[in-house]
C-alpha cells in the first residue's frame, strides 16, 4: 500500500512535567477527513502546532507526502501544501478581508521581491483570493477591514486563508468555535465538499459536526491516543464514553 | 481614490509649495539662514522617511537609525580628506557601506523582536559612535571639517546653495514616491503583513526573515543618502550625529507626523524642526513647551498629524 499523505510516528512533546503529546501515531489519507477529539487540555492544539512546524517535538517523526518534515520550517511546510487555521483567530486585522486572503495567495505565487507594481491591482493575486472568499461565503465582505468584521466572519476568513494557499492537507483547529448554528451548518457543508479535494485533519468540539463529517476519529486524552477508528466504532467505544463523550455522542451540540 | 481637496491633501500641497518656493523668497529677501534651515529640514525628513519604512510599515523600531547619517557622512568626509572629491565616487561608496553595515546589523538583530531589537540597534549605533570618536586622523571626538562639497563635474554645482537645496528636495520627493510604490507592492504588503501578524505570515508560507532584512537594508541605504547630504550641507561630520538622541529625534519626527503614511514623516520633520527653531527664539527653555506638545499628539492622535488631518477631512 502506498504511504499515506501524512504519517505521524511516535510523536512526543513534554512541557516540564506535562506530556502534551504522548507517543502519538496517526495518519491521514488523501481526501480523508480525520477528526481529533478530546477534552480541553488533551493536547490537540499542541499536536497541530507540531504538524505545522511551530512547536518542535521531543521525539518522533512527521512524514508528509513521502518526505520527512519533522525539522522543516513552518513556511517550507506551507510551501509543500500544509495549511493551518488557528483556534484563536490570527489575522491581519488592519487589512481588508481581500488583502488577507490575497497575501495567502501571494505566499504561494513565487517570491515577493517585487518592489514596484501595485500588488492590490494584480489579478493574479486578487482573483484567486476573491474565489476563496466566495467559497466560504464572504464574497460580499471582501473590501471590509477585518477588525470591523464579526467573530463568525473571522472564523470563515481563517478558512479562506488556509484554502487560498492551495493546500493538500488542511489542519483545522476548531473552525467552528463560537459560531452560531447557521454559520456552523455552512462550515459543515463547506468541509464536506472540501474533503473531496484535500485531506483534512480536523480538531473540533462540535460533536454533531465531527460525527457527520469524519471518515476517521482519533480520541486524545491527556496527550495519549485512547481510541481511533471510524465514527461508529468510536461512538460505541466504552473507554471513550467514560473519558469524554458522556451522553453527548448521540448529537448534542457544543461539548 | 481620495477627494482632491480634503484638509490632508491641502496641507501636503501647502507644505510642498512652501518647500518648492522657499529659495525664491530667500533670494528676494536675502535670507540665507532660512534656506540653510530648510535644507537641513529636507535632509532630516529624508532620514525620517527611511526610518518610517522599517518602523511604520515593517514594525521594526530601530533606536540606532542615525548611525546611517554618520556612516554616509563619514564616507564623504574621509574621502574628501584623502583627496577624493568626486561625488560619483563618494556617493555610491557611502551608500554601499551603509548597505553592508545594515546587512550585518540586520542579520544579527532581526531574529529578536521588541525591546531586544531596539537594544541591539542602539548598541550598534553606539559602537559606531565610539569608533568614530577614536578616528584620530579624522578629528576624533571633535569631528572633521569637509572643505569642499562633492563634485559632480558640470552636472550640478552643490556649492550653489539654491542648487543644493533643490537637489535635496528632489531626492526627498523621489524617495517618498519610491517608498510609496514600495509599500503598495508585493514586497510592501509582505513587510506590512509581518508588522501586523508575524506568526500568520509564517503559517501562510512566507520566509519572513529575508524580507525583513531587505527592508532593513533599503531603509539604511536611504538614510545613508541623507547622511551624505547632511555632511555636504554642514561641511562637517562628527560622532555627535550618530548619538542615540539623534536616532530619537528621527523616531519623534516619524511618530509626530504619522507612521501610517509615507509622507507623514515629512510633515513631522517640518513641524518638529520649525517648532524647535521658533520656540528657541521665544525662550531658552523651549523643550518645556515642545515636550508636552509632542506628548499631546502622541496621546490623542495615534497616527500623528497625518491622522488629525485625515480626521478633519472626514468631518
Amino acid at each position: 500500500m502506498a504511504e499515506p499523505l501524512l504519517r505521524v510516528e511516535r510523536l512526543t512533546k513534554r512541557f516540564g512535567g506535562v506530556v502534551a503529546s504522548d507517543d502519538i501515531t496517526l495518519d491521514v489519507e488523501p481526501c480523508e477527513l480525520h477528526a481529533i477529539i478530546g477534552p480541553n487540555g488533551a493536547g490537540k492544539t499542541t499536536l497541530i502546532g507540531q504538524l505545522a512546524g511551530e512547536i518542535a517535538p521531543d521525539a518522533g517523526c512527521i512524514r508528509f507526502d513521502g518526505h520527512e518534515i519533522t525539522a522543516l520550517r513552518t513556511d517550507r511546510r506551507s510551501a509543500r501544501g500544509l495549511a493551518r487555521s488557528f483556534q484563536v483567530t490570527s489575522l491581519f486585522l488592519d487589512f481588508t478581508a481581500l488583502d488577507n486572503v490575497a497575501l495567502a495567495v501571494q505566499a504561494h505565487a513565487g517570491h515577493s521581491f517585487l518592489f514596484w507594481r501595485d500588488a492590490r491591482g494584480d489579478p493574479a493575486l486578487r482573483d484567486p483570493a476573491r474565489a476563496a472568499l466566495a467559497r466560504v461565503g464572504l464574497g460580499a465582505r471582501a473590501d471590509m477591514v477585518v477588525s470591523e468584521m464579526s467573530h463568525g466572519e473571522h472564523r470563515l476568513l481563517e478558512l479562506a486563508m488556509a484554502l487560498a494557499t492551495g493546500p493538500r492537507l488542511l489542519l483545522l483547529d476548531e473552525p467552528m468555535a463560537g459560531l452560531g448554528p447557521e454559520e456552523s451548518a455552512r462550515v459543515v457543508t463547506l468541509l464536506r465538499t472540501l474533503k473531496q479535494e484535500v485531506a483534512i485533519l480536523l480538531i473540533e468540539h462540535d460533536m454533531e459536526a465531527v460525527f457527520a463529517l469524519a471518515d476517521r476519529i482519533t480520541v486524545l486524552f491527556y496527550g495519549r491516543i485512547i481510541a481511533s477508528g471510524p465514527p461508529d466504532a468510536i461512538r460505541r467505544d466504552a473507554e471513550v464514553r467514560k473519558a469524554y463523550l458522556g451522553g453527548q455522542a448521540t448529537g448534542s451540540r457544543d461539548g | 481614490m481620495t477627494a482632491p481637496l480634503n484638509p490632508r491633501n491641502a496641507v501636503v500641497i501647502a507644505v510642498l509649495a512652501l518647500l518648492a518656493l522657499l529659495p525664491v523668497y530667500c533670494a528676494l529677501a536675502g535670507n540665507t539662514f532660512l534656506l540653510s534651515l530648510f535644507t537641513r529640514i529636507v535632509i532630516l525628513a529624508l532620514a525620517a522617511v527611511s526610518l518610517n519604512l522599517m518602523m511604520g510599515f515593517g514594525g521594526m523600531v530601530s533606536f540606532g537609525h542615525a548611525v546611517y547619517l554618520g556612516i554616509g557622512g563619514y564616507v564623504v568626509g574621509i574621502l574628501a580628506k584623502e583627496g577624493v572629491g568626486s561625488g560619483f565616487v563618494q556617493w555610491p561608496l557611502a551608500l554601499a557601506v551603509c548597505g553592508v553595515f545594515a546587512l550585518a546589523v540586520g542579520v544579527l538583530s532581526l531574529r529578536t523582536r521588541g525591546v531586544y531589537f531596539i537594544m541591539i540597534t542602539l548598541a550598534f549605533a553606539q559602537m559606531a559612535y565610539y569608533v568614530a570618536g577614536g578616528l584620530e586622523r579624522y578629528g576624533g571626538d571633535d569631528g572633521l571639517t569637509i572643505n569642499k562639497r562633492s563634485a559632480f563635474g558640470g552636472a550640478i554645482d552643490l556649492a550653489n546653495r539654491t542648487q543644493f537645496y533643490y537637489l535635496c528636495l528632489a531626492l526627498l520627493l523621489a524617495t517618498v514616491y519610491l517608498v510609496w510604490r514600495l509599500v503598495n507592492s508585493r514586497f510592501g504588503l509582505v513587510i506590512q503583513g509581518v508588522r501586523s501578524n508575524e506568526r500568520r505570515m509564517r503559517a501562510i508560507g512566507f520566509p519572513i526573515l529575508r524580507y525583513k532584512l531587505v527592508c532593513f537594508v533599503i531603509s539604511g541605504v536611504i538614510c545613508g543618502l541623507a547622511g551624505v547630504l547632511l555632511a555636504n550641507h554642514t561641511h562637517f561630520i562628527s560622532p555627535a550625529i550618530m548619538h542615540w538622541t539623534r536616532s530619537g529625534d528621527l523616531i519623534v519626527m516619524a511618530v509626530l507626523g504619522g507612521m501610517g503614511s509615507v509622507a507623514g514623516p515629512v510633515i513631522g520633520a517640518v513641524a518638529l524642526l520649525v517648532l524647535e527653531e521658533a520656540l528657541s527664539r521665544v525662550t531658552e527653555y523651549w523643550p518645556i513647551i515642545l515636550g508636552p506638545l509632542i506628548l499631546l499628539v502622541v496621546l490623542y492622535a495615534r497616527g500623528g498629524i497625518d491622522a488629525i488631518l485625515a480626521r478633519l477631512g472626514r468631518g
